[in-house]
């Protein structure tokens, strides 16, 4: 079995978030980034549960700068045999998806694992393009997967509710709460992470035809109006009368 | 021409598809073209789209498109598109949506925006739309260039809206690939508004001591018509179902009401439910950081002010 793990890296879920004077490019100074926890929490330890399970192996890859192999190394040391960094900015869904689905073309993976979204995009786009270049099935948001030979069973969720489906390897599914439980790195895996083999990838040519041309904060709440915790008469009028919402 | 995808889980459409629809129609006004939707797999009452401004309802009718399979609605969807001559697609971005909106995108080679939720503008040769990014923390602006756009658009992000009369539905067929996924069954609670679609939640945390509070909380909810909801470290502790949950690793929901007691706010949590219209937190700490983001606040017991609070609102909805 040869698994791949597309792990991104993205601002820690506490940074303050804020752009350059033209609100064009986001501000990295003094940020913290972080292995999008969806990626680490779920998609990479349900991976390397099942290698270990069934032997194989677990490659990790990222696109982005030589920065962040800080990050890359982390998902070694959870678990993953080898790592992959494709050399580029990931500066789009698109092109990072380009990137990966050219990366893994020929290289036989049974499954392709990707997180439900990354939180500083929140496109769930990546996994779905990486599909359709490959031509391969696309499950997302699985929050259980269990393999039976080729077979997969897997629950994903659907609003309100879950969907039981089958599928034959291989294929490519994003990964939600349930899936697995987050791992700590350990020493022995720190240490080990350190000799495992990290492959530096260049990346292939991509058209844009998405740009972000602006971003913006979100104009400031009005301030709190504060109730008398005695007189929810009140509240309900403000919500009919002022919010109108009820 | 805007083409919008209309979905029809298990057979009837949801507020998602007429919301699609109406900002469809929306859309194509703004350039000036007409809308057309597409529905896959048996749908009930498909014609009337036509009131949210579809001026074509299609239909592929095809049975094998009752189960979801993101390969098998991609190229059904790019299909039509090609058919139709769609300049822009609309999906919605739910569990169905998000699934083909990349996979369309690069199909028909066209750029995206997933989780839209302003309506175009044009520019130059493009259209520009706005997403929230960072976790509602941010607003991004894209603009789009190809010569077919795809977007998912975020649940509540309009209103669904009448402008036009139910249109008789075309039976269409596609040249579409045979999907792959088996799927074995579907599990749904019934009667209760998933928390996506919700416009008024009612969500409890920590605050709330152990489960067997969570009566309040629900005969809230039931006042109001509410769907409830919880905060992550209420889920993992399994006071409620995981599906509760809510935050930036829980579901990201944008109600018109959301009420939020004994939660206090941390980042993670405001992540999910910052871009509800209206906040109202129930705390007893006066310095809890929900505050911060709140429309209304009590600060209060939450075991003496929410059952006080259902009672206001019975007395309200008694009096029509
Ligand atoms: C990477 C990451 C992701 C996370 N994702 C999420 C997420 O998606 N969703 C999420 O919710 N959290 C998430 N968290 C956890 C988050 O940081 C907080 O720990 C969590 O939201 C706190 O839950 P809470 O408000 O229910 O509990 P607490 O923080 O314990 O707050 C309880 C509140 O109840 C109030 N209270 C207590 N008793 C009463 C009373 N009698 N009457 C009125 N008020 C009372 C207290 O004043 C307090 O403000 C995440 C954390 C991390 C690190
Ligand atoms: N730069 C990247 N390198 C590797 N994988 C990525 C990268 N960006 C996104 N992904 C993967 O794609 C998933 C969805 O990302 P997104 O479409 O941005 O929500 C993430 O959870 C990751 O698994």
């Amino acid at each position: 079995m040869k698994f791949l793990v597309c792990i991104s890296q993205t601002p820690d879920t506490t940074a303050k978030i804020s752009f350059n004077g033209d609100g064009t490019e986001f501000n990295a100074a003094g940020v913290q980034f972080i292995m999008n926890p969806y990626d680490e929490w779920y998609a990479l330890v349900r991976a390397c549960e099942i290698r270990e399970a069934l032997g194989g192996t677990v490659v990790a890859l990222n696109v982005g700068p030589a920065a962040n192999e800080t990050t890359i190394r982390k998902a070694l040391a959870i678990g993953a045999d080898e790592a992959v960094r494709i050399n580029a900015d990931p500066k789009s869904a698109a092109f990072t998806a380009k990137q990966i689905a050219a990366y893994a073309a020929d290289q036989k993976f049974d499954i392709i694992f990707f997180g439900k979204e990354t939180i500083d995009h929140n496109g769930s786009e990546v996994g779905a393009m990486v599909a359709e270049y490959l031509d391969l099935p696309y499950v997302s948001y699985a929050s259980k997967l269990d393999l039976n030979g080729n077979v997969a069973a897997i629950e994903r969720e659907i609003e309100g509710g879950v969907e039981e489906l089958e599928v034959d390897l291989p294929f490519v599914l994003s990964a939600a709460k349930g899936m697995a439980e987050q791992r700590i790195p350990n020493m022995r895996g720190i240490m080990t992470a350190r000799t495992k083999p990290l492959t530096e990838v260049q990346p292939v040519a991509f058209d844009e035809n998405s740009k972000v041309v602006q971003y913006t904060l979100p104009p400031a709440k009005a301030g709190v109006k504060l109730i008398d915790p005695e007189n929810m008469d009140e509240l309900v009028r403000l919500l009919h009368e002022e919010a109108k919402v009820i | 021409m805007v083409l919008v995808f209309a979905e029809s889980p298990r057979g009837q459409f949801k507020k998602a598809a007429f919301e699609a629809v109406t900002y469809g129609k929306k859309a194509a006004d703004i350039l000036g073209v007409s809308c057309v939707a597409i529905t896959l797999g048996s749908v009930k009452d498909a014609g009337e789209l036509g009131k949210y401004g579809a001026s074509r309802v299609l239909n592929v009718s095809d049975n094998a498109y009752d189960h979801f399979d993101s390969q098998a609605y991609t190229s059904a969807i790019a299909d039509i598109a090609k058919q139709v001559g769609a300049k822009l697609v609309v999906v919605s971005h739910s569990s169905t949506g998000k699934a083909v909106a990349g996979r369309l995108a690069v199909r028909l080679n066209g750029g995206l925006v997933s989780g839209a939720n302003s309506l175009p503008v044009v520019s130059g040769n493009g259209i520009r739309v706005k997403k929230s990014v960072f976790s509602g923390k941010a607003i991004a602006e894209f603009e789009l260039s190809a010569s077919v756009n795809v977007l998912s658009l975020m649940g509540n992000a309009v209103k669904p809206e009448v402008s036009g009369a139910a249109v008789s539905v075309e039976n269409v067929s596609v040249n579409s690939q045979k999907g792959r996924v088996r799927v074995k069954s579907v599990r749904t609670q019934e009667g209760i508004v998933p928390l996506p679609e919700a416009e008024m939640v009612v969500s409890a945390g920590r605050g709330m001591k152990e489960p067997g509070n969570w009566n309040i909380v629900e005969d809230l909810a039931a006042v109001l018509g509410a769907t409830t909801a919880c905060s992550r470290p209420v889920a993992d502790s399994h006071w409620r179902p995981h599906h509760e949950h809510v935050g930036q690793t829980g579901i990201a929901i944008r109600p018109n009401l959301y009420i939020a007691i004994g939660i206090s706010g941390a980042i993670q949590h405001l992540a999910g439910v910052n871009n509800s219209k209206v906040i109202v937190v129930i705390n007893k700490d006066p310095e809890a950081p929900f505050f911060k983001a709140a429309d209304y606040g009590i600060v209060g017991d939450l075991f003496d002010v929410v059952p006080r609070l259902t009672q206001a609102l019975k007395k309200f909805k008694s009096q029509g």
